[in-house]
């Protein structure tokens, strides 16, 4: 029974896996001063930009790889990976969309991001980053005239310096751990965003990120702050070709709300997650934080995580702001050999702050899959609240799950709420949906999709769609 | 239409089913009574399919085809409906989208296009009628904190959006009271027709009041001891099995 052709599936299951045959500019392999002077110069960075790189190269040289995460990494060697690569001829970035080479937007078109604004999905404005460049950015006039920022944030470096040397580094620290402050080194380019005070963004904003190039690692940073009592829904995707080697994505995300400002910020993570006997994929060790700076704040983080071979990321709250307000929905998918160590941290810090964590993670195949969070209440965090639920869902008898909640409490009048299951989809839920007609995929696509029904909703409704679809295609072949 | 020809049946390395034979015409009612433990679940886990009840022997044909070699989605598309004894919870999937989505899995067996959203709800509002089922049942999720009752009309309701023509019913009268067998009873009674066939698997008379079998298989041990019309029911019932 259950004859489901696994060939069709892996045919299939990666369709974003194609490489883009455009010459590349990369710069030598390797880590060291020059390197990272060569980035700032391509990227035309002021002095300040150079020195502040250049300082977070320093501490990195006494810096080692973190071990914590349950997930064995082959080791990296930093030396041999190239730091920048960019389309051949790419010296400044097109003025419009008739300059930016067809082979460019051919590749977002099949990945399904259309860039000509005609095209593109009403009410969602893209900004595409390939390798290490950002190609094109859509609707950014309609975005300005209601002041809003929406630019690759190497534009925002020479054109808001003021912005951006405020605000960079002051939600991850440049020494905050290994793989920041690489990234704060090495940056090449991702999305800056920046909402004026009590304007609420008429759009989603999205970036898309796509790696091409091979032995290449992506260190996007990514840089979102809402003004007082603004409000902006910001989306990133991801995809990879299929390569035989393991490539490293490492980037920094700061966010942060000022007061009575929201900023919801969503992630499909679809990088190419390595072949069934786990080779190739992509590295996914990013840092995302969010600062809840000002009173009555919120940031919410939504995240479905469906791709590469390690993912590893804790997308965190800092509820600094007196009734500041943190979600983290999430929805971690590993099949195969992946390997996924994923969580949150809400730290509140100011009063009747409020948090909140809905945590899905499903596990098929030989893969792992382990939630990781802590809860913090310092002395301050008078009557702070937290919600926490997790849930594993284990497909099939090999695979493993792990839930780490850590909670620290300091303060007296606050309260946490924890609840957790872990279950299997059972045979008999399967028998008893195709003994209704659907096959054995639509089944467990059926069962899964409701696991994680409630993080999905969280979506913004263009992509809730495209998401279930992907839920689905991720655990292909898992069944049977 | 269903043709059982000497069956046997392994589950968990116990045989169950001995050399079973049944057949059922078009438009027939059959009853299968029996004690606990005789195997009349099995008959029905065995036709639709279930992982691990390992045919060791025998042959079924269900209008004509080879019933066994067919994946149980595939018994399903091809007219077989089984009620389940016990129905089972689908967490987070609202009953809504779930029977919207197996009426499309038969729709495009038949090479359909997928309902209509509107067209949809007018015949679940018709046909939840007919079973007293309130309209907000549909928004919780399947099974899933249902009452007995609740989850065997829900079981009838699937019976009915499907149209198929073997209906197989694994004690579908436990777990109801009176007035929610009756409601069901009337149910099935509706979908009786020239075309469609019933096995109804009962432990009890009280079913059979309502719905009137046409032939009563009395079974013990793996295989059926006596056949008869509804007489036989009625004298099991007062002399037991034995």
């Amino acid at each position: 029974m259950n004859k489901v052709s696994k060939d069709n599936f892996t045919q299939e299951k990666y369709k974003y896996g194609f490489v883009t045959e455009i010459e590349s500019e990369k710069i030598p392999k390797g880590l060291n001063e020059d390197v990272i002077k060569l980035i700032s110069k391509k990227k035309n960075e002021p002095e300040w930009m150079l020195e502040w790189r250049l300082s977070a190269f320093k501490r990195l040289e006494n810096m080692s790889v973190p071990k914590w995460a349950k997930a064995e990494i082959d080791e990296i060697d930093f030396q041999d990976l190239y730091y920048y690569s960019s389309p051949k001829d790419f010296k400044e970035k097109p003025k419009s969309l008739d300059e930016v080479d067809p082979k460019l937007l051919e590749t977002y078109e099949k990945l399904g991001i259309p860039l000509k604004e005609q095209k593109v999905l009403a009410g969602v404005a893209v900004d595409a980053v390939f390798d290490s460049v950002s190609v094109a950015t859509t609707f950014k006039e309609k975005l300005n005239e209601i002041g809003v920022i929406f630019c690759p944030i190497s534009e925002a470096i020479q054109k808001h310096p003021e912005l951006v040397k405020k605000y960079i580094g002051s939600v991850i620290p440049v020494t905050d751990h290994f793989y920041a402050t690489l990234n704060s080194a090495v940056f090449s380019d991702g999305s800056f965003v920046y909402i004026p005070k009590g304007v609420k963004c008429p759009m989603e904003l999205s970036t898309y990120f796509r790696i091409n190039a091979s032995e290449t690692g992506q260190f996007e940073r990514t840089l979102i702050i809402a003004d007082e009592g603004s409000y902006v829904s910001y989306l990133e995707g991801c995809t990879a070709p299929m390569r035989d080697e393991n490539q490293l994505h490492a980037a920094n995300v700061e966010l942060v709300a000022l007061d009575d400002a929201e900023i919801k910020y969503s992630t499909v993570q679809n990088w190419y997650p390595g072949d069934e006997n786990g080779k190739g994929g992509i590295y996914n060790f990013v840092t995302k934080r969010g600062l809840c700076k000002g009173k009555n704040s919120k940031i919410s983080w939504t995240q479905i995580e469906t791709g590469s071979a390690i993912t590893w990321k804790y997308p965190s709250c800092i509820l600094r702001g007196d009734n500041s307000t943190g979600e983290f929905y999430s929805v971690a998918i590993t099949n195969n050999y992946q390997q996924a160590d994923t969580g949150t941290k809400m730290i509140h810090l100011g009063k009747n702050t409020k948090s909140r964590i809905i945590s899905k993670g499903i596990s098929a195949g030989k893969s792992s899959n382990t939630y990781r969070g802590l809860v913090s209440f310092h002395k301050k965090a008078k009557n702070a609240k937290n919600f926490t639920q997790c849930d594993s869902l284990l497909v099939g008898s090999e695979c493993k799950a792990n839930t780490i909640p850590l909670t620290e409490n300091s303060s007296n009048s606050s309260s946490i709420e924890h609840e957790a299951t872990t279950s299997k989809i059972s045979d008999e839920q399967l028998f008893y949906c195709m003994q209704r007609g659907l096959d054995a995929e639509e089944a467990q696509s059926l069962i899964v999709n409701g696991f994680c029904k409630e993080v999905l909703q969280k979506l913004p409704m263009e992509f809730a769609v495209e998401a279930q679809k992907l839920v689905s295609i991720s655990l292909e072949g898992s069944v049977g | 239409m269903l043709e059982i020809k000497n069956l046997n049946v392994t589950v968990e390395e116990k045989q169950i089913l001995k050399n079973l034979n049944l057949n059922i015409g078009k438009g027939e009612v059959h009853a299968i009574m029996g004690p606990n433990g005789s195997g009349k679940s099995t008959i029905a886990h065995t036709l639709a399919g279930k992982p691990n009840y390992n045919v060791d022997s025998g042959e079924v044909n269900l209008n004509g085809e080879d019933l066994l070699s067919k994946d149980p989605y595939e018994r399903s598309l091809n007219g077989l409906f089984l009620a389940f004894q016990y129905p089972i919870e689908l967490p987070g999937v609202t009953n809504a989208s779930y029977l919207k989505q197996i009426v499309n899995a038969h729709r495009k067996s038949r090479k359909e296009t997928p309902i209509d959203a509107g067209e949809f709800l007018k015949i679940l509002k018709e046909k939840s009628k007919l079973l007293d089922i309130p309209m907000d049942m549909h928004s919780r999720f399947v099974n899933a904190g249902f009452s007995g009752g609740e989850k065997k009309k829900n079981e009838v309701l699937q019976m009915d959006l499907l149209n198929p023509s073997l209906i197989i019913m694994d004690e579908t009268d436990s777990g109801l009271d009176v007035d929610a067998l009756k409601t069901t009873a009337d149910a099935i009674n509706k979908l009786r027709n020239d075309e469609r066939s019933f096995i109804i698997i009962t432990h009890y008379l009280r079913l059979l009041d309502y719905i009137e079998p046409d032939y009563v298989h009395v079974f013990q041990n793996g295989s059926v001891i006596e056949t008869g019309d509804k007489t036989l029911a009625s004298r099991i019932d007062q002399k037991g099995y034995s």
